[in-house]
């Protein structure tokens, strides 16, 4: 038996009867990532020996009747998370050898419910691109096609899942990050609600939009993770303290009550008719489930690439300003003055797509420009945001396609940063919003591509998202569908 | 609006990145192109609507004010590229 290809909850079944354990298990998935991983290119770190070490301490602590929710489970995590123990480069030559001081919350949850950390995962630099192209050091493949990109920015983590190199993965959404390469790899990915999970120890890319989630094999297996993650954390004070329902018990109903509301401006120009024939079937399918389908409107959608793309920009490069060579990460020492020494430093460090973001956040909030750029977006922001409002006065839930397109082909839209931005309008209004999204796998193009549906609800309705989403699964007829990698 | 090269090696200053030639040209044709795009908010009128930085209703988020352990000194220095065991080093500020 391939244990690999096991979601997480079928693993944490096998581990409690005592079918297997988490070292045949974790073993079993190292063997899978020796075979796979020159393809896939998904791992940034990885640590065999301290996985091997926590799988053994696993099998003892389930021995004894201690097993926490992920007991023995081997996960790995995008490379912006902090680790303790391997370094955290977020992609970034500036961060090449840094070793992190200590663990983010997320992170630190994750260990406490018994969880092995397989290693860190590729993404675009700092968390900025669509297709990890950005990353200094590998660039992950889409393993349905390793022509493809895996999309991005959290590509490892995607490609990871979707290659069976771990049971499930955490990557960190901003504008579509963790939904955008879950629908192009085709699995489960959830953007929970701004403030939902802790961002203690991720590396800040927009600290209003930024949001850690899960990256799974099915939506049984998300829930599961949400559970873990999911509360309040006294060192993020931007968590927010709201109770954390049990997220399995979303996944026991059918979809009777439920209105879902379409979004026509989601089904317009430039979407891809392979992905729209997917994604109504998809529907078709959450009718058959129940739910009641009704017409809507977010009338200011056409201007969402806009107001990211200047509010983004804007956010990084305040903080991105704290890599200047002193405290931790690369130093050029090239310059003999202080001044010298920041500006040869980063611009050693930071790579193109980064060094081009600073530069529109610092124009966008520099003097005289202010008004123009950075405070209208902010005010369309809010336009934005009270479409939303309006339509969950009509809805439960908003659904529509992840990305207008299937994968690409590696290479090519890497010379025109609009077109790639352009990608990227279905996924950002939910982080300008601040409201919880996913993509589950929803069918494949001609080409054997995984297309993916993307739910959207109000502020803290991640029950909504995963009680549709578990409908749907059972309906699409994908799970349990594997690349034909090796 | 137009961004120059001029503006462009201004913003790099501003934001402490060395730009050769080559680079202020090719960034200064993109931003071009992405501002010319984001001008599409102009079509808006925003007159009277407030800003959204937040998009949850949080006000404060307060904490006693108890002392607690905190990164041990050795252990804050450690990622710095040059450091004395007390301090992080860098060049010269004061001539």
């Amino acid at each position: 038996m391939e244990y690999f290809s096991l979601t997480l909850h079928e693993a944490l079944r096998r581990l409690d009867t005592g079918e297997i354990s988490s070292v045949t298990l974790t073993e079993s998935v190292l063997a899978r990532i020796d075979s796979v991983e020159s393809t896939v290119q998904a791992y940034l770190a990885l640590d065999r020996e301290r996985a091997l070490r926590q799988a053994e301490q696993a099998d003892i602590v389930r021995s004894k009747g201690q097993a926490g929710p992920l007991c023995g489970i081997p996960l790995a995590i995008k490379d912006v998370l902090c680790t303790t123990a391997m370094p955290t480069t977020c992609g970034s030559r500036m961060l090449e050898h840094f070793i992190a001081p200590y663990d983010a919350t997320v992170v630190t949850r994750l260990a406490q419910a018994g969880s092995i950390l397989l290693g860190k995962l590729a993404m675009d630099e700092f968390a900025m691109g669509s297709t990890s192209e950005n990353c200094a050091f590998k660039l992950p493949r889409n393993p349905w096609n390793p022509n493809c990109v895996a999309g991005g920015s959290s590509g490892g983590s995607a490609a990871a899942v979707a290659a069976d190199e771990c049971l499930a993965s955490l990557g960190s959404d901003t504008g579509g990050s963790i939904r955008q390469p879950a629908s192009l790899c085709g699995t489960v990915g959830m953007k929970p609600t701004y403030g939902r999970v802790s961002r203690y120890g991720l590396v800040a890319f927009a600290s209003s939009l930024d949001q850690v989630g899960p990256l799974t094999k099915d939506v049984r297996d998300c829930a599961l993770m949400m559970n873990v993650i999911s509360g309040h954390d006294p060192l993020d004070s931007t968590s927010i303290d709201q109770p954390v329902p049990d997220y399995l018990e979303s996944l026991r109903d059918g979809l009777k009550g439920m209105k879902i509301g379409i979004p026509r401006e989601y089904f317009g120009h430039g979407l891809d008719p392979e992905v729209d024939k997917v994604v109504r079937q998809g529907m078709v399918m959450l009718e058959e489930a129940g739910a009641e389908l009704v017409e809507v409107s977010l009338p200011h959608t056409g201007y969402c690439v806009a107001v990211y793309y200047l509010i983004a920009p804007a956010e990084a490069s305040s903080n991105l300003a704290r890599f200047d060579g002193v405290r931790y990460g690369f130093r050029d020492r090239s310059a003999d003055s202080l001044i010298g020494m920041y500006n040869t430093t980063r611009s050693r460090g930071f790579g193109d797509e980064v060094k081009r973001r600073i530069l529109i956040g610092t124009y966008a909030l520099s003097s005289g420009y202010y008004d123009a750029f950075y405070k209208k977006a902010s005010q369309v922001r809010t336009l934005i945001k009270e479409d939303f409002a309006r339509a969950f006065a009509a809805c439960d839930l908003i659904v529509s396609p992840v990305v207008p397109t299937p994968a690409w082909k590696i290479g090519d839209k890497a010379d025109d940063p609009l077109a790639l931005y352009l990608s990227d309008i279905l996924t950002l209004s939910a982080n300008l919003a601040g409201i919880p999204g996913m993509s589950v796998p929803c069918g494949f193009s001609r080409e054997g591509l995984p297309i993916g549906m993307q739910l959207q609800a109000a502020h803290f309705n991640e029950a909504a998202l995963l009680r549709a989403a578990h409908n749907l699964e059972q309906r699409a007829g994908v799970v349990g569908k594997k690349p034909a990698l090796v | 609006m137009k961004i120059t090269s001029d503006e462009v090696r201004h913003v790099a200053g501003l934001a402490r990145l060395d730009l050769s030639d080559a680079e202020v040209d090719r960034m200064a044709g993109q931003l071009n192109v992405i501002l010319a795009y984001v001008a599409k908010l102009d079509e808006l009128d925003t007159t009277g609507v407030a800003v959204t930085t937040h998009t949850q209703q949080v006000v404060n988020a307060f904490r006693e004010d108890a002392v607690r352990p905190s990164l041990p000194r050795e252990r804050a220095l450690s990622n710095g590229s040059d450091q004395n065991g007390e301090s992080f080093v860098v060049p010269k500020v004061i001539g």
